[in-house]
């Protein structure tokens, strides 16, 4: 189970991105978290991994606690070994190894058990066992993808971290990799927390949703009623009808409710 | 013909040294990307702790090397802890720049060492020569040779193979990537450190049993790494080995037939030659002959 309370984060001891977060992804479930581009959900999971110190960004407030234990002062070496994976945004497989040598640099800090754990991953995705020796940066997109989960699920993490994993893929791999999110947080019973832009994909497989704006969490409910609200319909998943132009001008009101 | 193939022969015992020492160079920047310019200091120090072990302490050649390989990559990982650790983040121009610093201020203690004399290690196998189709070898050549060889293989295995080494490989391409695994990139930092310490002790040992031993200005020869590394590709480790010993064959070519075919040179061309090669290869392939396409500056 992973906490975020009340963390404002700050880059270059100035911008201030996160004004605020609290969210709670619960044991064993998926959560989805929503937002535009720049509402600062992969610097939430920056600071949740760790990651953060490297892109000159701070926990100036707030704590996030890992299976209770208060992480946010850790390094991400510490974080990874307590039991947090994370498949970054863009893929980011190491293009020039193979596709074992990724599996194996995902399993770095396990002290024993390593095969046996990357034939697992070779189980779940039996598509990167046909592939083992090739080079990743060859992979196509889907398959990049599912290297870059399954190096995160080598080391066996109780939460995981999804940053946009259906980025750039086509709608058919989108369906792939959902259903494989689902597979993973089913049968290994990993809590997952889903970052998406494809909201309509996040809210479909997830429990709970959140959406951030602006560096606050404006919304939080049951993925279902998610799906279902005005607001989430019109911003992110989008009508059956068009939307007339007054819309435009209810948006900017909307804003204002939700910032306040 | 036999001249020819003798200068190669010779040209690569020499160049051996090199190459250990552009190994050293090429592993510290694929994985931090600075260029050390603490090398020079690090190969003389590594020389005189193999011989401060071996002539004042009185141990043997080979257990003074292992020692001094020890006590070299542990002052590499010192020197990458107090100097550009808490630099992390900084321009890599910066790095460079204090690794210059760190290289004067480690030949400055060493030159006290050194003094006025000349350190030269008692190189223990004899001088006896091998001699084979009218080829010569020296002893001591052959266990450069040698010695570089199994050192090069098994830092590749390493590198290849081991867990570490697949993290550090893994830093090099993506640290943020490396660090979402739950690698320790400082420690891979350090690790690169230790290991050109190690290298450059190697090196630097079997210089000091070379016929000048170590003296204040030994440090010159640890510059020939750098057109060896160019000529290889600064992130290419097969390129830093290949130039070492291009680096040290077209020294020893040069020197053997340049006063013959080219006198208007004049004397000890064969210093420059090294410098002339890595400017041609700068003009045809910048990036050296194994180094990946790419514009970085410095």
């Amino acid at each position: 189970m992973l906490t975020v309370k009340n963390v404002e984060v700050v880059y270059n001891d100035v911008i201030q991105v996160l004004r605020g977060v609290s969210l709670t992804v619960e044991k064993g479930r998926i959560t989805a978290l929503l937002g535009a581009n720049g509402a600062g959900k992969t610097t939430l999971l920056r600071a949740v991994s760790g990651l953060l110190d490297i892109h000159d960004g701070e926990v100036t407030k707030g704590r996030i606690e890992l299976n209770g234990r208060a992480v946010h002062t850790w390094p991400p070496a510490k974080i990874v070994s307590a039991g947090l994976g994370q498949v970054l945004e863009g893929r980011r497989v190491f293009a020039e190894f193979t596709v074992e040598e990724n599996l194996r640099i995902g399993g770095h800090t396990r002290r024993s058990g390593l095969h046996e754990s990357i034939e697992e991953i070779y189980h779940l995705f039996p598509v990167l066992k046909e592939r083992r020796r090739r080079t990743a940066g060859y992979l196509s997109g889907g398959e990049q993808q599912m290297l870059a989960m399954g190096r995160a699920l080598v080391a066996q993490p109780d939460v995981i971290l999804l940053d946009e994993p259906s980025l750039g893929l086509a709608p058919r791999i989108v369906q792939q990799i959902k259903d494989l999110v689902v597979q993973v947080n089913q049968e290994r019973g990993t809590t997952v927390l889903l970052v998406e832009q494809n909201a309509m994909m996040a809210l479909s497989i997830a429990h709970q949703g959140y959406v951030m704006e602006q560096g606050k969490i404006v919304m939080d409910d049951a993925a279902a009623n998610l799906m279902e609200n005005e607001d989430i319909r019109d911003f992110y998943l989008g009508r059956g009808e068009l939307s007339t132009s007054y819309r435009n001008l209810k948006h900017y009101k909307r804003r204002k409710r939700w910032l306040s | 013909m036999t001249t020819f193939a003798q200068a190669i022969l010779s040209g690569t015992a020499q160049g051996a040294i090199y190459a250990l020492l552009a190994l050293g160079f090429v592993i510290i920047y694929k994985a931090t990307h600075v260029i050390s310019f603490a090398q020079p200091a690090l190969m003389v120090i590594g020389g005189l702790f193999s011989y401060h072990f071996s002539a004042v302490f009185g141990l043997p050649f080979w257990p003074s090397l292992f020692i001094a390989i020890l006590l070299g990559a542990g002052l590499g990982m010192l020197i990458e802890r107090l100097a550009l650790r808490p630099m992390i983040g900084k321009p890599v121009f910066t790095l460079a720049i204090i690794t210059i610093g760190v290289d004067v201020v480690l030949r400055v203690l060493a030159n006290r060492y050194i003094g006025a004399d000349s350190r030269a290690l008692r190189y223990p196998g004899g001088s006896e020569r091998y001699e084979f189709l009218g080829l010569a070898l020296s002893h001591r050549q052959v266990t450069i040779i040698v010695v570089t060889l199994i050192t090069v293989v098994s830092l590749a295995l390493f590198i290849r193979y081991a867990k570490a080494g697949l993290a550090m490989r893994a830093t090099a391409l993506d640290q943020e990537t490396a660090l979402a695994q739950g690698v320790k990139v400082g420690a891979m930092f350090a690790l690169a450190w230790a290991i050109a310490g190690g290298l450059a002790a190697i090196a630097g040992t079997f210089i000091a049993t070379g016929s000048g031993g170590i003296e204040q200005d030994t440090w010159i020869i640890a510059l020939k790494a750098l057109p060896a590394i160019i000529i290889g590709g600064l992130d290419s480790l097969q390129g830093a080995v290949i130039g070492g010993l291009a680096v040290g064959i077209i020294e020893q070519i040069t020197a053997v037939y340049q006063a013959a075919y080219l006198p208007f040179l004049g004397t000890n061309f064969s210093l420059v030659a090294p410098y002339a090669l890595m400017f041609v290869v700068l003009l045809i392939r910048p990036y050296g002959l194994f180094g990946t396409k790419e514009v970085e500056r410095v």
